[in-house]
């Protein structure tokens, strides 16, 4: 192994030997990489929540309005981060929820509460961290994902949220349900990940 | 003549396959065109920013290499290097019988594809299951992916709901929906078994030492999180130099790939799990594959290690949409398979020779491409090295010219000809005795023979 690397990084010594110059890094201005309709955006949560829609994702504004959606689909047992519980008791009331998740009952799960680190507002994207996620599991195995997201850790576009990333083993940017095109083209929603990918904001 | 090898793959093609690539290729291809003009003020500048960018990892990477070797055993994982394919397939059976481990999941990598990663490791006793669902449909076909993105463009729904049927996944059903869930159910058991999840990587930032994937159904993230062991198969030329340069690429790798302003996850993995997270792997293993890539880098089509494998150059070459993958005979299909196939090929170069001719060169494919590959020139170079080389593939479909070099090489030849090309002007060719061909001169205007008159102009210069 030691003398692959050996060869490799001689063979890609001498390849690079008769360049006379090397191609330089480009410098390039944050504005090049900017979607349009961002320039000018001022209400990040405004535009978090309309591009949240756009891929089908679901912004609910309240505990209340997470109580709603629970009941509505009939999600009865899940799992929730226990740090969130003392802020979304009143909201579990009716659903048996877990703090630990439980990978040899990976099917009882109907939905998972996990906490966002961050968003996208120009993508409607969510931020997980291993530093905020109580378990990785519970943020993707389950048919529903809902994170909660403060409002104001909303970054306005993607090189923001680059030039914020965190010292973490494992970012995830999530935007959207899982999804899948691959027969016929058609759009499937929940292929091996969340099937609903709900977002909590909070102050 | 005898015809080109992809000429009798389009020609045996059934028609409603060539439908199925023709539409879903097209239709992908407006969506990108349109979501990138929509959305930035300037797409082509960021094509060739990101041209420049991935320019600079190639031709840096004596220096970025080590770099991020340095960086990624910093984040506490460990790094290691295979020359060839069969190196490469070692090094992760070797990982594999460390732990004792039977069982791995397997994200969608291309690399993996290309160094037959499966077989190998099923020949050795492993049960290597691709979770993402196109690969997935594909291993238990025993097929090949045909697209680098969509790999069962191919197949229709009835098809697979035969081969869910024959597998023993439920009864026929061509839903895609429940084709789907399906396949939901029966891998999320796969993926809490493995012992090993197994990824690509579509970017590695030097700076950081992070490990980009971008997927869609969340197969990846899933081998992330359940497996106790990660193996990453990195090609050499994934480098990227800082974590900023990821906002030129990923803006536009989604878009070109699925007209997806990004995809669904965007994962950045530096290491292991982190220390009080229940779920992820505990160990973290790169290998970086050269698989003659350093070869490409010493040839003059070097260019085609910029590819981030969007597939976009695919969706709208005229002969890919006509021919499909298969005909490629490689794993990389179209434009880009067409150069890369052949280069990553080394002695068996002239087996793959014929590709670079398979092009109408119409630059559709340099066109999109997200990091502004010359591909037409580098189709040409490839050509040229065929003739060079005397690849008897290189020359099939290609009128003789010999008749040809004859005459232009000889001047009372020539001259004969320039003659006799001026002495059609006055052809009677009213007087046809053939009834089609006097109908057929009826309805069209000839143009005059114009030739030689640059050598009677040449020499008039020269005089005055």
């Amino acid at each position: 192994m030691s003398n692959d690397r050996e060869a490799i990084l001689g063979r890609v010594r001498a390849a690079l030997a008769p360049l006379p110059q090397r191609a330089a890094l480009p410098d390039w201005e944050r504005e090049l990489v900017r979607m349009r309709q961002m320039q000018g955006a001022s209400d990040l949560t405004a535009t978090f929540c309309a591009r949240l829609k756009g891929v089908n994702g679901t912004p609910l504004q309240s505990a209340a309005e997470l109580a709603d959606l629970l009941a509505k689909n009939q999600w009865t047992r899940g799992y929730c981060d226990p740090a969130l519980l003392p802020l979304l008791g009143a909201a579990l009331a009716g659903v048996q929820v877990e703090t630990t998740f439980d990978r040899t009952r990976v099917d009882d799960y109907a939905f998972g509460i996990t906490r966002a680190s961050a968003a996208i507002a120009e993508t409607g994207t969510v931020v997980l961290t291993d530093g905020d996620t109580s378990s990785r599991l519970a943020a993707l195995a389950p048919w529903a994902h809902i994170v909660v997201l403060k409002r104001m850790d909303i970054f306005p576009d993607i090189p923001a949220a680059l030039a914020a990333l965190p010292a973490d083993p494992n970012i995830i940017w999530v935007t959207g349900p899982s999804k899948t095109a691959d027969v016929e083209g058609i759009l499937i929603e929940g292929v091996h990940g969340p099937g609903v990918q709900a977002v909590l904001l909070v102050d | 003549m005898a015809k080109q090898l992809i000429d009798q793959a389009a020609a045996t093609l059934p028609a409603d396959k060539r439908v199925s690539v023709y539409q879903s290729t097209k239709a992908t291809h407006e969506k990108r065109t349109k979501l990138l003009f929509d959305q930035f003020n300037d797409p082509d500048l960021l094509r060739q920013r990101a041209g420049e960018i991935k320019q600079h990892v190639i031709e840096n990477l004596d220096t970025l290499l080590p770099a991020v070797e340095a960086k990624l055993k910093a984040n506490g994982a460990q790094v290691h290097w295979a020359s060839t394919g069969e190196a490469a397939c070692e090094a992760v059976l070797r990982i594999m019988q460390a732990h004792g481990a039977k069982k791995m999941v397997k994200a969608k990598t291309m690399v993996s594809e290309e160094i037959e990663l499966a077989h190998y490791l099923e020949k050795h006793g492993i049960e290597a299951l691709e979770t993402d669902l196109g690969e997935f449909i594909v291993q238990i076909d025993k097929d090949h992916p045909s697209h680098i993105v969509r790999p069962i463009i191919h197949k229709n729904r009835r098809e697979i709901a035969t081969s869910f049927e024959r597998e023993g996944l439920g009864a026929y059903n061509d839903d895609p929906e429940t084709i789907t869930r399906r396949a939901r159910q029966f891998l999320r058991h796969k993926y809490l078994e493995a012992d090993v999840g197994l990824t690509g990587a579509n970017f590695v930032s030097v700076e950081s030492g992070r490990i980009v994937l971008v997927t869609n159904e969340g197969n990846s993230r899933f081998s992330l999180a359940a497996p106790k062991v990660h193996i990453a198969l990195v090609g050499i030329e994934k480098l990227v130099p800082r974590d900023r340069d990821l906002g030129v690429l990923l803006n536009l790798l989604a878009r070109s790939a699925t007209a997806q302003q990004l995809t669904v996850y965007t994962e950045f993995i530096s290491g292991p799990k982190g220390a009080t997270q229940p779920d992820g792997p505990e160990e973290m293993h790169v290998i970086f594959v050269d698989n003659g890539r350093t070869e490409v880098l010493a040839s003059d089509c070097r260019e085609i290690l910029r590819c981030i494998r969007c597939g976009a150059c695919l969706n709208v070459c005229p002969v890919y949409r006509q021919a499909s993958g298969h005909a490629y005979r490689s794993v990389y299909p179209g434009p880009v398979g067409a150069v890369l196939s052949p280069l990553l090929a080394g002695k068996k170069f002239p087996e793959l020779a014929d590709l670079p001719k398979a092009s109408s060169l119409c630059g559709a494919c340099n066109e999109v491409c997200p990091v502004n590959i010359p591909i037409p020139d580098l189709l040409l170079r490839l050509r040229e090295k065929g003739k060079r080389e005397g690849a008897p593939l290189a020359s099939v479909g290609t009128p003789p010219m010999g008749a040809w070099a004859l005459m232009a090489s000889q001047p009372t030849a020539w001259k004969a000809a320039l003659f006799g090309g001026k002495a059609l002007n006055y052809l009677p060719t009213k007087l046809i005795p053939v009834p089609a061909l006097r109908a057929w001169e009826e309805k069209r205007a000839l143009p005059a023979w114009r030739g030689g008159e640059f050598r009677k102009w040449m020499k008039q210069r020269r005089k005055s």
